[in-house]
C-alpha cells in the first residue's frame, strides 16, 4: 500500500540575521544586519504508512516545526521530495492542502471571533457549508470537553486550553486523512492533556488518520505514536519504536532505559551535561 | 465542482470580514465619524471661495477616502492576518489565491461605497449642498472602475508585507503617500513642480479625480466620460493580473524564505 507520507532528502536553511546592535556600535549598523546561514532541516528521510501516529522529538530549534511546515506545504523545501499519498507537495499543492490540515503551537485563531465564528471560516474555506460545520464542530468540541455555552465567547477570553481544543477541532472539521499536530498539548493542564490526547487516539482509531505529532512530552510520545524519530540539530539521529528506542540504549548501558534517558543520549548531552551548561 | 467551490469560499472571506467589522463596531464608528470630520473641515477650507471651491474639495476628500479605504483593506489584508497569527492558517486553505484576493477586494468596495456614500450624505447636508446638478450614475461608476486599478495596486502593496515584515508596511505608506501627492486630490496638478508631473499621469487617481469631479460638479453623463473610463479600466486591466502575478512571486519568495511565519 503507499505509504501516507514519504520525505526524502528533505533540506531546509534559513538566512537569519546575526543578531542586533551591540552597545556602543554605531546605529547605522543596525539598519543593515549581517545575514547568517542557519540549518534549520539536514537530509531527513522517512516514510509513515497510512494510520500511522509519528511522533518527533527533539530539543528547542532543532527543526520540528520546520519540517511540519515543509510537509503542510508552508514552505519550500531546498531540497528533497515530500510526498503525501503519492501527490508531490510542490507540484499538487491544492490537492494536498485539501488533504491536511495542522494544529500549530500558538492558537492561530482572529481573537476577536467565536469559536463558532472562526470554526464557520475555517469549515468554508475547506468547503463544508455551515449546517455541516456546526453539527460537526459541535460533535467534535463536546469530545474533547469543551464548554458548549462558550462557543460563543470571544477566541481572546478563552484560556489557553480551550483555545487549544478549539484548533484541534478546526483542524478534524475538514476529515484531514494527514494531521499534522505541532505541540498540540503544550501548556495545557493534565485534565485537557489527556482530553486531546485520547481524542487524538480516537481520530486514529476511528478514522485511521495518519498523524504527525512533535511533542516534548516524553509521555505523551510514548502513549500516542507507534514509532518515534529523534531529531537533533536538523537531522534524525534515531526513527524506531518506542520500545525498540529503550532497549537499544539498555542493551549498550546494561538496565533499564526511560524514553527520557534515549533522549538525553541521542541529543547530545547528557542529563549532567545539559545541567553544567545551564548553570 | 470548480467553480462552484471556490465560490463558496467566497462566503469564508465576506463572512469573516462582516463578523470583524460587527466585532469592531466601535472602531468603525470612530472611524466614520473622523472620516466626516475630515471631509467637512477640508470642505470648509473653500467656503470663503464659494460653493464651487467646496465642491471641489470635498470631491477630493471624499474620493481620497474611498480610495484610501481600497488600498488600506488590500494593502493591509495579508500584514494583519500576520499580526493576527492566522496567516498560515489561510493561505494553507486549498483555495486559489485568487478567489482569496479576490472576494478581499470585493469586500473592499463595497465597504468603501457603503463608506463613501455615508460622508456623501453627511457633507451634502452640512454645506446644503444640492446634488441635482451632479450625475451620481457617473459618480458611481467612476468609482467600481477606479477600483480596478487601485486594487491591481493594493494587491502589489499586499505583497510586500510578505517580502519583509517591517519594511513592507512602511513601503505601503510610502507609496500611499506619493500618490496622495501626485495625483491632484485637494488641487489642479498643475501646481506641481515640473519634476513631478510624469508621476501624476502615471497615477490612476489623478483620472480617476478627474473623472469624478467632472461627474459631480458639472453633472456629466456617462457617455461623455467614456474616454476617461476607458482609460482606467484599461489601466485596471493591466494592473490587477500584474499585481496577482507579483503576490504570487511574493508568495513563493515568503515561503522559500520562511517569511510567512516562524514561531513555533
Ligand atoms: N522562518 C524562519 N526564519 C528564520 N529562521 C527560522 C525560521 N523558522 C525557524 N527558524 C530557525 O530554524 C531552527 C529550527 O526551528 P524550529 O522552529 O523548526 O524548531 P523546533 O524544533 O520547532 O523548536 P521548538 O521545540 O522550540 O518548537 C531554529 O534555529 C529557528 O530559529
Ligand atoms: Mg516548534
Amino acid at each position: 500500500m503507499e505509504p501516507a507520507l514519504v520525505c526524502s532528502a528533505v533540506s531546509k536553511k534559513f538566512k537569519e540575521d546575526a543578531g542586533g546592535r551591540k552597545p556602543g556600535e554605531k546605529w547605522w549598523r543596525g539598519l543593515r544586519p549581517k545575514k547568517k546561514i542557519l540549518y534549520a532541516v539536514r537530509e531527513v528521510s522517512f516514510e509513515v504508512p497510512r494510520g500511522q501516529i509519528f511522533g518527533i522529538l527533539g530539543p528547542n530549534g532543532s527543526g520540528k516545526s520546520t519540517l511540519i511546515r515543509i510537509i503542510s506545504t508552508l514552505l519550500i523545501p531546498d531540497n528533497g521530495r515530500v510526498f503525501i499519498f503519492g501527490h508531490d507537495v510542490m507540484e499538487k499543492r491544492l490537492l494536498v492542502r485539501r488533504m491536511i490540515n495542522r494544529v500549530s503551537v500558538e492558537a492561530a485563531f482572529f481573537k476577536k471571533l467565536s469559536s463558532y465564528e472562526n470554526l464557520i471560516y475555517a469549515a468554508r474555506l475547506y468547503d463544508l457549508n455551515a449546517a455541516q460545520a456546526r453539527n460537526r464542530s459541535r460533535e467534535i468540541l463536546e469530545r474533547l470537553g469543551f464548554p458548549e455555552k462558550k462557543i460563543y465567547t470571544p477566541m481572546e477570553n478563552l484560556s489557553r486550553g480551550l483555545q487549544q481544543k478549539v484548533a484541534v477541532a478546526r483542524a478534524l472539521l475538514t476529515s484531514p486523512v494527514l494531521l499534522l499536530l505541532d505541540e498540540p498539548t503544550t501548556g495545557l493542564d493534565p485534565k485537557s492533556k489527556r482530553d486531546v490526547q485520547n481524542f487524538i487516539l480516537e481520530v486514529q482509531r476511528e478514522h485511521d488518520t495518519t498523524i504527525i505529532l512533535t511533542t516534548h512530552d516524553m509521555e505523551e510520545a510514548e502513549k500516542l505514536c507507534r514509532r518515534l524519530a529523534i531529531i537533533e540539530d536538523g537531522g534524525f539521529v534515531a526513527l524506531d519504536t518506542p520500545a525498540n528506542l529503550k532497549d537499544s540504549l539498555a542493551s549498550q548501558n546494561g538496565g533499564e532505559a526511560t524514553l527520557e534517558d534515549v533522549f538525553f543520549a541521542l541529543t547530545g548531552k547528557g542529563w549532567e551535561e545539559a545541567q553544567k551548561d545551564a548553570d | 465542482m470548480r467553480i462552484s467551490r471556490e465560490l463558496r469560499a467566497t462566503y469564508a472571506f465576506v463572512g469573516r470580514q462582516f463578523n470583524l467589522v460587527k466585532r469592531y463596531f466601535n472602531w468603525e464608528v470612530v472611524f466614520l465619524f473622523y472620516s466626516v470630520i475630515n471631509a467637512l473641515t477640508i470642505g470648509l477650507i473653500g467656503v470663503t471661495q464659494g460653493p464651487e471651491a467646496v465642491l471641489y474639495l470635498t470631491v477630493g476628500a471624499l474620493l481620497w477616502g474611498f480610495l484610501s479605504v481600497l488600498f488600506h483593506e488590500v494593502g493591509e489584508s495579508v500584514s494583519w492576518e500576520r499580526w493576527e497569527g492566522t496567516i498560515e492558517y489561510t493561505f494553507m486553505a486549498p483555495i486559489r489565491r485568487l478567489t482569496h484576493l479576490g472576494w478581499m477586494c470585493i469586500f473592499a468596495i463595497i465597504y468603501g461605497t457603503i463608506r463613501t456614500g455615508i460622508i456623501l450624505a453627511v457633507v451634502a447636508f452640512f454645506f446644503g449642498i444640492s446634488l441635482k446638478g451632479a450625475n451620481l450614475g457617473s459618480g458611481l461608476l467612476v468609482l467600481v472602475c477606479s477600483s480596478l486599478a487601485f486594487i491591481g495596486l493594493g494587491l502589489m502593496a499586499a505583497v510586500l508585507p510578505l517580502l519583509s515584515p517591517e519594511r513592507g508596511s512602511q513601503a505601503t505608506h510610502i507609496l500611499q503617500g506619493l500618490i496622495l501627492l501626485v495625483s491632484g486630490v485637494y488641487y489642479e496638478i498643475d501646481v506641481l513642480p515640473a519634476w513631478l508631473k510624469p508621476l501624476s499621469v502615471i497615477s490612476p487617481a489623478t483620472y480617476t479625480l478627474k473623472a469624478a469631479r467632472a461627474a459631480l460638479l458639472e453633472g456629466m453623463s456617462i457617455t461623455a466620460l467614456g474616454p476617461e473610463m476607458v482609460r482606467l479600466i484599461v489601466i485596471g486591466i493591466i494592473l490587477i493580473p500584474l499585481g496577482l502575478f507579483i503576490f504570487n512571486l511574493g508568495e513563493r519568495y515568503a515561503m522559500r524564505s520562511g517569511k510567512l511565519a516562524r514561531n513555533g
